[in-house]
């Protein structure tokens, strides 16, 4: 069987762990990036990568030693560095003398081909399509789940009365999905890990403040990457949105509650027109649609020297002031201090409560 | 009479500010932290109370700064806040209709922009601490003239010198090299004042809307050469508080009183903790690959507090 890994996004390996073991490889996990994932990936990558490029690094060097053979991993849409990386990773890992391949998918619409190819060299069983379609249903549906879940955390964290106790109950009922399989099992295992975290004890009359969290799609998906700057709202007393998750349901949602049904795109165009790569546009786009939504902020996320969101970054100031909606940017990378994250959490949170308290009629 | 005691223990300076329920400062303590806070706290709060009138009582305790949460464990305090919004709320005390706050301290510098005295936007430094308290004290220190005289000199300038400015180490060689040339030392050091102003503005200031009444606190706000290179770049009047050494204090006395007001108890342990013996111990959590160092705090044999850790594992006291 061959070995395969790949990198590591929140929750998502439990669903990728299933598919890859359905198609008859062997998956080496990749651990959660810790200070340990950072110095690897700090000490072999360009300085001047981006963080997500050093934390996939370092992960990889984390599971080759294991006899990792096969990585598979995802590529870049537009012109954004992203879509190299893979390329410079089984550079650098062939020069540190592991001899792994690397599987990268890019958009199944736009290379079809490829991605049926791809398919078939993380096929030893040699299925069937349709057996391998029922397998990647499956995968998307446990996917789907762990999105839905988490989800709830962010609404429930910030009304819980005992600290800790919405964090406790997810780790436990992440294991109610990890251990489903059928989908059936699945949907079942949805079903109670979200009435589990309903009844946490909240408070439902407390004032919670909403933001929306903008950005690059690695930091924002990675927890570990973020400094769970998303529990630390939560902790504040804010629900936070995310702009972007795995399977992408959020662009549904923000389509339906906008008056003027406006995407995403859309909602850029006055501000940016082109597409730059990565998410910038998106960063600008779910701002203004954070805003038309009623929200009390916006944060943006983004890996120092990231280029689509240094643009959105310089674009945001004018977004933030016509629509009259604070936003808060923070470029994350291996030097990024959690103490300075954390007064400036404070601060803003202060700002948005004050804010929405002069705005109230006395 | 009931009074506010408020607590900022940032990186250079340790303020200690006894608030009247009016909001005139009785008491205002700047102290030398010196990397020692528990001692500057303890010292701070024993010369605090021997300032106190009699009838004087403490009816709620503010902490902020970098040091916050170690002051707060400490003392009991009833509101634990950023620098941020205690400089605000200290700012719009003293100027009602001040819409933008300018603040420099030892190793921070931030910008507050405030609009019907509700703060819209704000910045702080973030990779670089250059042109802030403990540059201009290391420079001071290397040219052998008491930091309090530094302002003065800048003033004395009469022909301008441009300093690099964009990092710390750069200026000082640019310094040296401009010495080495022959230009006179008050040019020298207005040209550094100007050119940490520039840096300030460019970095923290970018895109924000500065508009009067301009208000400029913390500990750099002492020294009269950054004011007027403030005034000259900004082009409009830069307002000095008196008490701008200790503004993050008065903020967090102030946010203590209105904290008290709703709850109508205090926190406050009393004075007698200036006696206790206080400890700190870390270790590296062995829990998970992220190896959290720990810090805690105990007071005789007890834990107070504890931080560093990125899970719940060690929020349990």
């Amino acid at each position: 069987m061959p070995r395969v890994t790949f990198p590591h996004v929140a929750e998502s390996y439990r669903s990728f762990k299933m598919l890859m073991e359905d198609l008859g490889n062997e998956v080496i996990l990749p651990p959660r990036p810790s200070k340990h994932t950072l110095d690897l990936g700090v000490r072999y990558a360009p300085e001047f990568a981006c963080f997500p490029v050093k934390i996939l690094l370092g992960t990889y060097l984390e599971t080759c030693p294991k006899g990792v053979e096969l990585i598979v991993t995802s590529g870049g849409v537009g012109p954004c560095r992203a879509g190299h990386y893979a390329q410079l990773h089984k550079k650098i890992l062939h020069s540190l003398g592991y001899p792994v391949d690397i599987v990268v998918f890019e958009p199944p619409r736009l290379y079809p081909l490829d991605f049926l190819h791809n398919i078939q060299r993380l096929n030893p069983r040699r299925m069937s399509y349709r057996a391998i379609y029922e397998c990647i249903r499956r995968a998307w549906r446990k996917l789907q789940a762990l999105d839905n879940v988490e989800k709830l955390t962010h609404k429930v964290r910030p009304r819980e009365t005992i600290r800790g106790a919405t964090t406790r109950t997810y780790r436990r009922v992440l294991e109610w999905i990890d251990r489903a399989y059928s989908l059936v099992e699945i949907e079942e295992a949805e079903r109670s890990a979200l009435e589990e975290l309903q009844k946490v004890p909240q408070d439902p009359n407390r004032d919670v403040l909403r933001v929306g969290i903008v950005g690059e799609v690695y930091v924002l998906l990675e927890p570990a990457s973020n400094l769970e700057i998303e529990e630390a709202l939560g902790n504040l007393g804010v629900e936070v949105e995310r702009s972007l998750f795995l399977t992408g349901w959020t662009r549904d949602n923000t389509w339906a509650e906008t008056t003027e049904g406006l995407t995403v795109k859309e909602a850029a165009m006055p501000y940016l027109p082109e597409l730059l790569g990565g998410h910038g546009r998106d960063s600008i786009g779910n701002t203004v649609l954070y805003a038309k939504r009623g929200f009390d902020g916006v944060i943006q996320l983004a890996p120092f020297t990231c280029i689509p969101e240094i643009v959105a970054r310089t674009i945001l100031p004018r977004v933030s002031e016509e629509h009259n909606i604070p936003v808060l940017t923070f470029f994350l990378d291996e030097q990024t201090g959690k103490a300075g994250m954390t007064t400036r959490l404070e601060a803003f949170v202060d700002l948005m409560r004050r804010k929405k308290a002069a705005r109230r009629p006395a | 009479m009931k009074a506010y005691l408020g607590i900022d223990v940032g990186s250079v300076s340790t303020n200690i500010v006894i608030l009247s329920e009016a909001g005139e400062v009785l008491t205002g303590l700047y102290l030398r932290t010196q990397g020692r806070p528990i001692e500057a706290i303890q010292s701070g709060l024993k010369a605090a109370r021997e300032s106190l009138k009699p009838g004087v009582e403490i009816a709620g305790v503010g902490t902020t700064g970098s040091g916050r949460y170690l002051a707060g464990v400490m003392v009991g305090a009833d509101v634990i806040k950023n620098e941020i919004t205690a400089h605000a709320v200290a700012a719009c005390m003293l100027v009602p209709d001040v819409k933008t706050v300018l603040e420099i301290g030892g190793q921070d510098s931030k910008i507050i922009i405030l609009r019907n005295g509700v703060v819209i936007d704000f910045a702080m430094n973030t990779v670089c601490a250059a042109g802030t308290g403990s540059f201009l004290d290391q420079q001071a220190a290397r040219l052998n003239i008491p930091i309090e005289q530094f302002g003065e000199l800048a003033l004395q300038s009469t022909n301008p010198v441009r300093i690099a400015g964009r990092c710390t180490v750069f200026a000082e060689s640019d310094m040296i090299h401009k010495q080495q040339m022959g230009h006179a030392l008050p040019d020298i050091i207005n040209g550094l004042c100007e050119a940490l102003v520039r840096n300030y503005l460019n970095n923290v200031g970018k895109g924000k809307e500065i508009l009067p009444p301009v208000v400029f606190q913390g500990g750099v706000a002492a020294n009269i050469g950054i004011k007027a290179a403030f005034e000259r770049a900004l082009g409009m009047p830069v307002l000095v508080p008196e008490h701008h050494k200790i503004m993050g204090a008065i903020g967090a006395a102030q946010l203590a009183a209105e904290k008290v007001a709703g709850t109508g108890q205090t926190g406050f342990k009393g004075f007698g903790i200036t006696e206790l013996p206080y400890r700190t111990r870390s270790f590296e959590c062995d829990g998970c690959p992220n190896a959290c160092e720990i810090a805690e705090i105990y007071e005789k044999d007890r834990v107070i507090g504890r931080w560093g850790a990125r899970c719940p594992r060690w929020d349990v006291i």
